[in-house]
């Protein structure tokens, strides 16, 4: 408290002080019959230096920034866009650098050289239609350079992938990433968000996943019939906040049920077989040097963006749709080590678009391997038929069996790089 | 109360123009249900000068976490207290909160609000040579229902479950679903009321603006003698006439989604274990709206800026305009340009890559108009006889960090290289250059110079200089670093950048020393708002009386009476003879011809 009373009395000091300095230079202003409108040659002049001067301090503090800050920040690009990016990068540099320093020199150096001196009139020049053509032709032929390489850039990174591309699925949700992989037929199988279940976290639909959607729903511990008893039972005593509640929950889920039985009577079991051979992976991506890649970008809660800063990629992750980007690791983790001179460095996956509290700790990280590295550790990992049936069996015994699922976890860096 | 207000207005339409200094007014009448656009405009000034406060203030609450993450701070606690920074450490959700309103009251109240609604009321009439708005009536609801929308979003930061967090576009589902972060719920809704109010008073607003400067312009003062402010504040007019009903519809749409259960922008969602049943909303059509007001905005906020500067700069250059003509018609291509290219803030929400190469040729092309501006600044500047007071200053600061602002823009609008600095701080030290910097400039510049005009007495220069040199060293302290932030690839609206830690140390030490120059250098810049402040309100009272052309301008409002008359002048209004910028002129005695004074014989318009 003692400390905040200080700092009030200086700052009630402090503008009692300006107040005072104010009036004093008000009454010599006065004494001297010169108004506030009035600049001195004496003030003009010195602000003319100071302009000059400021252009030079803020070029050397550019130059610092440069030559300490630089583009270091994250490496040499680690792929193929994001080779040709860094390229039309320092291009687009090299002109804007070029502009800014041509144009604010000018600014600030005839801010300098053309104060008012007594005796000089300024020249009475209104327009020139031919300078007026030079700066509007100039910029116009530099942008159109600008743009026709952008654009074929552009092109280039947003076409569709080749038919061999690896197909690989990024779930997105509040506050992690869970990846998919296309598994051997490299087809992503299809999914639906209604059948959201502990054991099928990415909706995947096949004929079974529909029935256990369809089970938990009815009879889960908060299931239709749970609610429905709840709000049957007349001994029950609840506040009325809560029975609001169960009875929105229940009706949303009577009228997500009636969707579940229409989806299971559409279904066609001939596309099973492309959810069954899938590969979940949860906390480290793994990628094949050298392999395009296709991710198809999916989200369960809100926007969320899918930015790889090292290999100069990004993509939103919308509800509602599927938004895809293409890329070809060319560098591995290994050796990305040894060029940033840093053996601990690993690529990683941020989230780039505002999406909670949490937001700036959604990451994943990505490993670059070999392709013998990469392969044999794809081959060590189950499919979602075989992880999916043995938890479900974990669940129908839980004593006998502990879920798997932390050992999976523990699939680190390190070993699948030895 | 408002029978008084009537009468005396009443009275002085039945007067005519005679006499109008001599009304006793009540001081309802004057100072607060005001229909005289220059108190108006004042009164938008003052609360856009609390609400930029407040906004400040909220920005270096989130620098101090940014440069020392987890060190526990007194200045934060004194202002958050303990629940939304216990033990002096700012909470992560709240981060986001200071983030979105710091964000959402810069654009909107101080530099929408502010900037335009300040200027454009105070020299429409006053240059145009005109009594008042053409609606003074409609003109002081604008200012109220402005006052409303400030008074409900400076509320919102006391709500208990925290103000709007979703970032001050709003995206949504994050902002549409109160379970995803917890000022979603009564901070959002008043985020979205206060907004709604907003756009309300902006359209009547703009619309008077419209208005006047289309019928209510003196003899003489055809189109093409016009001031250039005049031109600008036109033209943001009109932008804001096409492009904010469209933020309207877009608010409505989502206060629709989240109290009315809707799905206009929601689809197959789960969150916090609830399965949604909205299907068939796109959260990409916010995304369309929101930008095709969000991009006109930007110039919004900058072509009042542009507007004022081109005054101070010929006035204290004592030289014409260079290009007068060339200078409406990039004012015109900006505005028109700017309708075109919203979609360079969505090159990676998904959108059709074609679409994305359609906006970036629209939005490289705007990079010419403002070239041709800046070019025409500088040559405005060559062989003049420069009289550096403090506005003429700000104006040539604002030119400067609209050429580096500007530049950076080039690469943002190129979709190829967006990809990889979207979302950075690269993007953050861009627009802030441009907006927290080229604009705000413009309107200390407005204000220093056109304060004699306001409030009938002198700021104090030396203290002008003294701001302006601590703005402009601290300003681009800020952020300059911050491209290079950007450039490392950390991303924006992060609580702290603790990640890299695990994947790359080396960037983490590099982003942690930039954030602490940065952090330092706002600490600084804030503090030089504080001799400004001072500056303001001690000459509203104390500062010497000003003269009746203190700058030796052209335009009509320096014709008019230091002392505030109703009416504008106390006799007959101006007639115009000739354009805003005859400063120098060879074969005139002075280096000034006001717009007023008669062609001698024989002599040429320019």
């Amino acid at each position: 408290m003692g400390g905040k009373l200080i700092t009030l009395i200086v700052i009630v000091l402090g503008v009692i002080a300006i107040a005072q300095l104010v009036r004093v230079y008000e009454l010599t202003s006065k004494l001297r019959n010169r108004g506030e409108h009035d600049i001195t040659e004496r003030d003009n002049n010195l602000n003319g230096k100071m302009m000059f001067g400021f252009m030079l301090a803020m070029y050397a503090f550019f130059f610092y920034l440069m030559a300490t800050f630089g583009w270091t920040g994250r490496g040499e690009a680690a792929s193929n866009i994001g080779k040709e990016t860094d390229w039309l990068l320092d291009l687009n540099f090299i002109i804007i650098i070029a502009v800014f320093f041509l144009t604010n020199t000018l600014l600030f150096y005839f801010s300098y050289k053309y104060v008012r001196k007594p005796g000089v009139k300024a020249l009475y020049f209104p327009h020139n239609n031919k300078l007026e053509m030079i700066w509007t032709i100039v910029p116009a032929c530099v942008l159109a350079v600008i743009i026709i390489l952008g654009l074929k850039k552009w092109n280039d990174a947003t076409g569709d992938a080749k038919k061999e591309a690896i197909r690989v699925e990024l779930f997105s949700k509040q506050f992690d990433w869970t990846a998919r992989y296309s598994g051997k037929d490299n087809q992503l199988g299809r999914f639906d968000y209604k059948l959201t279940t502990d054991n099928n976290e990415l909706a995947l639909l096949t004929a079974e996943t529909i029935d256990s959607a369809i089970a938990s729903m009815e009879n889960g511990p908060n299931g239709i019939k749970t609610l429905e008893s709840k709000l049957n039972d007349a001994k029950l005593m609840m506040i009325p906040e809560d029975r609001e509640k169960m009875e929105t929950d229940l009706s949303r889920k009577q009228r997500m049920i009636r969707l579940l039985y229409q989806m299971k009577e559409r279904h066609d079991n001939k596309s099973d077989k492309a959810v069954w051979d899938d590969v979940i992976q949860k906390d480290t991506l793994f990628l094949c040097v050298n392999k395009e890649y296709e991710f198809n970008f999916r989200a369960k809660d809100v926007i969320h963006s899918a930015f790889f800063p090292h290999f100069r990629a990004q993509m939103n992750t919308v509800p509602g749709m599927v938004t895809r980007f293409k890329f070809t690791p060319d560098i591995t983790t290994k050796d990305m080590r040894e060029r940033m001179n840093n053996p601990k460095f690993n690529y990683v996956l941020m989230c780039n678009k505002i999406c909670g509290g949490a937001h700036y700790k959604m990451k994943m990280i990505v490993v670059v391997l070999e392709e013998t590295q990469y392969k044999s550790w794809m081959a060590s990992k189950k499919s979602f038929k075989d992880s999916y049936f043995a938890a479900a069996a974990a669940a129908a015994a839980p004593a006998t069996m502990p879920a798997d699922s932390t050992a999976v976890a523990k699939d680190s860096v390190s070993v699948a790089m030895n | 109360m408002a029978a008084v207000a009537h009468d005396t207005h009443g009275h002085h339409d039945a007067h005519g123009h005679h006499d109008h200094g001599h009304h006793e007014e009540s001081f309802v009448s004057k100072y607060i249900f005001s229909e005289d656009h220059k108190m108006i405009g004042k009164q938008f000034l003052v609360t856009a000068v609390f609400m930029g406060i407040v906004a400040m203030l909220l920005s270096i609450l989130f620098r101090i976490q940014l440069a020392w993450p987890g060190e526990s701070s007194n200045f934060l606690s004194f202002f958050l207290g303990e629940t939304w920074a216990p033990g002096g450490v700012l909470k992560e959700d709240m981060y986001l909160g200071l983030v979105t309103i710091h964000g959402t009251i810069m654009v909107f109240f101080l530099l929408t609000g502010g900037l335009s609604g300040t200027f454009s009321n105070i020299l429409i009439p006053l240059q145009l040579g005109a009594r008042d708005m053409a609606s003074g009536f409609l003109n002081m609801l604008s200012y109220w229902f402005f006052c409303l929308s400030s008074i409900i979003m400076f509320v919102s930061l006391f709500v208990e479950t925290g103000p709007a967090m979703a970032g001050w576009t709003v995206y949504p589902p994050l902002s549409a679903l109160p379970q995803s972060i917890s000022g979603n719920g009564l901070g959002m809704t008043l985020w979205l009321f206060s907004m709604a109010i907003f756009i309300a008073g902006s359209l009547i607003g703009s619309l008077n603006y419209i208005v006047t400067v289309l019928n209510l312009r003196t003899t003489g003062m055809t189109m093409t003698r016009m001031p250039l402010t005049i031109w600008a504040f036109f033209v943001t007019a009109i932008l804001g006439v096409l492009s904010f009903p469209v933020l309207l519809s877009a608010a409505l749409l989502l206060i629709m989604d989240r109290l009315a259960g809707t799905s206009f922008y929601l689809s197959d969602i789960i969150v916090g274990g609830e399965m949604l049943t909205n299907h068939g909303g796109s959260p990409i059509l916010f995304q369309h709206l929101f930008w095709f007001l969000g991009h006109p905005e930007v110039y919004i906020v900058l072509l009042p800026a542009l507007g004022l500067s081109s005054e101070i700069i010929a006035t204290n250059a004592r030289k014409p305009i260079f290009g007068y003509r060339a200078m409406i018609g990039s004012i015109l291509a900006i505005g028109f340009l700017s309708f075109i290219v919203w979609g360079h803030h969505m090159f990676i929400t998904g959108m059709n890559p074609f679409l994305g190469s359609v906006f970036v040729f629209t939005t490289l092309l705007i990079a010419i108009p403002s070239a041709v501006k800046v070019f025409n600044y500088i040559t405005t500047l060559w062989k003049g006889s420069l009289v550096l007071t403090p506005a003429m200053l700000f104006a040539i600061g604002l030119v400067s960090t609209f050429i580096t602002g500007g530049v950076t823009g080039i690469i943002l609008a190129d979709s190829a290289l967006d990809i990889a600095i979207h979302d950075t701080y690269f993007v953050v030290a861009h627009f802030h250059i441009v907006m927290g910097m080229s604009a705000v400039f413009g309107m200390f510049g407005g204000v220093y110079h056109w304060f004699p005009k306001m409030y009938g007495r002198m700021m104090n220069t030396r203290l002008g200089y003294a701001h302006f040199w601590i703005t402009i060293v601290g300003a681009y302290g800020v952020f300059f670093p911050m491209h290079f932030v950007g450039l490392a690839g950390a991303p924006r609206r992060y609580y702290d950048y603790s990640v890299y830690n695990e994947f790359d140390t080396n960037s983490y030490d590099m982003i942690m020393d930039l954030n602490v120059i940065v952090t330092v250098f706002a600490i600084i810049a804030a503090l030089g708002q504080l001799l400004f402040l001072f500056n303001f309100f001690y000459s509203i009272y104390r500062g010497p009386k000003a003269p009746q052309n203190p700058w030796k301008s052209n335009t009509l409002e320096w014709t008019t009476p230091v002392e505030h008359v109703h009416g504008n002048w106390p006799g007959e209004i101006p007639t115009v003879h000739r354009w805003p910028y005859d400063y120098s002129k060879p074969g005139a005695e002075e280096d000034y011809i006001p717009q007023n004074v008669p062609l001698a014989e024989g002599e040429e318009e320019h």
